[in-house]
């Protein structure tokens, strides 16, 4: 993927800062941020359209507002470090480098999907990319993703484990299970809370003890923790650093609270009633991650108007070109109803 | 005066050694005092006295074996009150070939055709299944570094059911995991290193527990390879002792064998003999999907005879017939086989051939070969230990009604564990489990005698 593509000489160097802006990011990091979190913005509002048109079916859980978060990990991330989310996967797949075309066919349901349409929007993988899913069910990626660091420790290879999950998932039983485990074995796995406020239509505050630091439930276990600005991808990136240096060196579990937020609803059938119009407009207008990204881009004249919208229009050219591959793709073949169920041993 | 029992280490140990003595005729002991040491394959004990006063007769010698629980091993008190003549005591050199069990080897090997995987002449040796799922597993992590074991008390403690005995001095910390008493967590983490291509071996202490799992054993275990389109599989055993094993009452006594045979995407692999236990468990190892690998705790202790073969493997999804036989089919798994093998000994004392089928793997089931057989026979009973409604056997009758129906000289007869959750006493326990007689009579009434 180019926009990928233009940023990966960076991540494999030594930590070289050169040309930092006075954010902290270079004018090749703005940039490359601002793409990544536009393409999931547009590729999202895309998916929303598609819905409403009927060309996507089931549970649709867009990550519009979150942005910042996976793109700012992914920045920080080596390649063969391993991740796995939840069911609001459509941006930790972008960011990944997963083709947009193969992420949006998957959510209308066609042969040509990442998982050839038996999966949809829940349900995606990438070994290639090493992006394990894309799961239905609340907190059961947490375990999985101290599972792949277990792997990358027995195997010694210095790869880390991110696994994501939601403010909700953080009141899962198997959630503490895996700090035990993780802490005891020095698991080399970076635990990302989306804080998102709201678990569903459940506020954190109507359903968890100390809401207001999710993140120092890992104290119990001995796992470090931070709480971090989720709408900003400066410091999204730089708590990443830390958290993957910590576990490369071999001590352990990390826990990063990502201070976020999601303009739409849980999915695409909430009513929305759990929260006031004004809270949303509010977030949107004082603390959008993009919006934040292009004024510092533009004040600081490292890129012109024109040249965002030139990235505007190559980003939207993409997510035309993934929803007239999802749309026209054929569904599969009847054949693969019963294909894929076991492996040939 | 009081006699000193032989006692039962756990709620199946049968018989055990009376490894040593630690008083002697004469000494005077306390409530408390440790009085002798006895041994079973699973654990070294020590046996207290409770009674005060000179142990006034030792009844059965250091280093005798197959002593049973309940036989009266010395007395306490005055020496004219000894129970029992020394002479009835067990001698130390009894032969282990009296703990044989219900279904002799000799029987199950004769002439059954899926046994044409042992080459002729090949060397038996007897082993319990214990031993045999302790080979398989040795065998499989010799082989090949990225298998490795977890699960509760398989190091340290060298395995609740000592399955994993001496392992963790063989391979090490890093691939025999003790892990904490978090069967949904460690369950999760073990699918999610398999996804990363290792090949864990996810010891329940019993699949009674695995229920804290069950949504990671399903939803992620076994769905993921066909939810990715067949890019994403879970090279994954979970083995463990499920069903009935004595006197545990109702929430450590379940089957579940239909449970997860009812999920696609997973294997499930359900053996009775140690020679099928060792041969299916390298083979569940070694296969690329998630297997359910379901053991019996009553069986662990049971030997069987074993092909000593370089490599011995049983595939996955073969039946194997038992017993030859022409007069009725009986199909069992699992610790069914017993009451099936049991069944058709009486049977044929009357004159009635029964064929026995051991299924030996649940899903994928192998019915062509119990079609095969009801083709032959044209009547069939079916047994399990588990419940009766939803359960293996109700999907048996299914298929031979579909696959057999014109061949059927009777309806399929079943016969399960009743519908009651499993009672602690011990004659409604037994009540509440299947047992020989009811098979007979089961192949009775199809035979319409």
């Amino acid at each position: 993927m180019a926009v990928k593509s233009a940023y990966i000489s960076k991540k494999s160097g030594k930590g070289d800062k050169p040309n930092l802006t006075n954010s902290g990011f270079t004018t090749e990091e703005e940039l490359y941020a601002y793409r990544e979190m536009l393409l999931i913005r547009r590729f999202e509002e895309k998916a929303g359209q598609l819905y409403g048109m009927g060309f996507i079916g089931g549970f649709c859980h867009l990550y519009i507002g979150q942005e910042a978060v996976v793109v700012g990990m992914e920045m920080a991330q080596k390649e063969g470090d391993a991740v796995i989310t939840s069911y609001r996967d459509h941006g930790h797949m972008l960011a990944a480098g997963m083709d947009p075309k193969g992420v949006m066919a998957e959510l209308t349901g066609r042969r040509g999907g990442l998982s050839k349409g038996k999966g949809g929007s829940m349900h995606m993988f990438s070994k290639e990319k090493q992006f394990y899913g894309g799961h239905g069910i609340v907190g059961a990626q947490v375990p999985l993703g101290a599972g792949l660091a277990f792997a990358n420790k027995y195997r010694g290879n210095g790869q880390v484990s991110v696994a994501y999950f939601g403010d909700g998932a953080a009141n899962q039983g198997q959630v503490y299970e895996t700090f035990n485990m993780a802490s005891i074995w020095k698991l080399p796995v970076i635990f990302v809370i989306e804080n998102n406020r709201y678990a569903m239509g459940t506020a954190a505050t109507r359903s968890t003890a100390q809401a207001e630091q999710l993140g120092a439930r890992g104290a119990a276990f001995g796992i470090p923790y931070e709480q971090v600005d989720g709408m900003d991808v400066r410091a999204v990136r730089d708590a990443a650093e830390r958290a993957l240096d910590h576990c490369r060196s071999g001590e352990g579990p990390y826990i990063l609270e990502m201070l976020t937020y999601r303009y739409r609803g849980h999915s695409m059938s909430d009513p929305a009633k759990y929260r006031s119009k004004e809270e949303v407009q509010k977030m949107r207008e004082e603390h959008d991650p993009i919006e934040q990204v292009k004024a510092r881009i533009l004040n600081g004249k490292l890129a012109t108007e024109d040249d965002l919208k030139k990235i505007d229009a190559e980003i939207r050219a993409i997510v035309t070109e993934a929803a007239e591959f999802a749309q026209n793709d054929p569904e599969p073949d009847v054949s693969e109803l019963y294909t894929d169920i076991y492996v040939n041993a | 005066m009081p006699s000193i029992l032989m006692p039962a280490l756990s709620p199946t140990m049968e018989e055990g050694k009376l490894a040593k003595w630690l008083k002697n005729v004469g000494d005077v002991v306390k409530p408390g005092d440790v009085i002798a040491e006895i041994e079973t394959d699973k654990a070294t004990m020590e046996v207290e006295a409770v009674d005060e006063g000179p142990l006034t007769a030792i009844l059965v010698p250091a280093g005798a074996e197959n002593v049973k629980v309940n036989t009266p091993i010395a007395v306490i008190g005055e020496a004219d009150a000894a129970p029992a003549p020394k002479a009835d005591a067990p001698k130390a050199e009894t032969p282990r070939a009296g703990a044989a069990p219900v279904a002799a080897p000799a029987v199950i090997t004769s002439g059954a055709p899926a046994d044409a995987g042992i080459p002729a002449g090949a060397e038996m040796v007897t082993m319990t299944v214990r031993e045999a799922l302790r080979e398989a597993m040795s065998e499989e992590m010799r082989r090949d570094p990225e298998v490795f074991l977890m699960g509760e008390e398989v190091g340290q403690y060298q395995g609740a059911y000592k399955i994993s005995q001496g392992m963790l001095d063989e391979f090490g910390d890093k691939r025999v995991i003790d892990t904490p008493i978090t069967e949904h967590g460690f369950t999760g983490l073990a699918v999610g290193a398999a996804f990363a291509g290792l090949k864990p071996i996810v010891e329940f202490m019993t699949f009674n527990f695995a229920m804290q799992a069950i949504d990671q054993i399903i939803n992620s275990a076994a769905k993921t390879h066909y939810m990715s389109g067949g890019q994403l599989n879970c090279p994954i055993v979970f083995r463990g002792a499920s069903g009935a094993a004595a006197r545990v009452a109702a929430q450590h006594s379940q089957d579940y064998a239909a449970w997860y045979g009812h999920i696609p995407g997973l294997k499930v692999v359900m053996p009775y003999s140690a020679a099928d236990a060792k041969g299916l468990l390298k083979s569940a190892i070694r296969d690329p999907n998630p297997v359910v690998f379901l053991e019996n705790e009553i069986l662990y202790g049971k030997s069987f005879e074993v092909p000593k073969v370089e490599d011995w493997l049983v595939p996955i999804g073969k039946a194997r017939i038992a017993r030859v036989g022409h007069h009725v089919t009986i199909v069992s798994f699992g610790i069914g086989m017993t009451h099936a093998m049991a069944a058709a000994e009486k049977l044929a004392a009357e004159g009635i051939e029964a064929e026995v089928i051991d299924l030996r793997t649940i899903r994928p089931m192998d019915l062509a070969a119990v079609i095969e057989s009801v083709k032959k026979t044209n009547r069939c009973v079916c047994v399990e230990e588990g419940f009766p409604q939803f359960s293996v056997t109700s999907e048996i009758a299914a298929q031979i009604m579909t696959h057999a129906f014109d061949y059927l000289d009777a309806p399929v007869a079943r016969v399960a564990g009743k519908d009651v959750p499993m009672p602690y006493a011990a004659n409604l326990e037994k009540l509440a489990l299947p047992n020989a007689d009811e098979v007979a009579a089961a192949a009775k009434a199809v035979l319409y005698v």
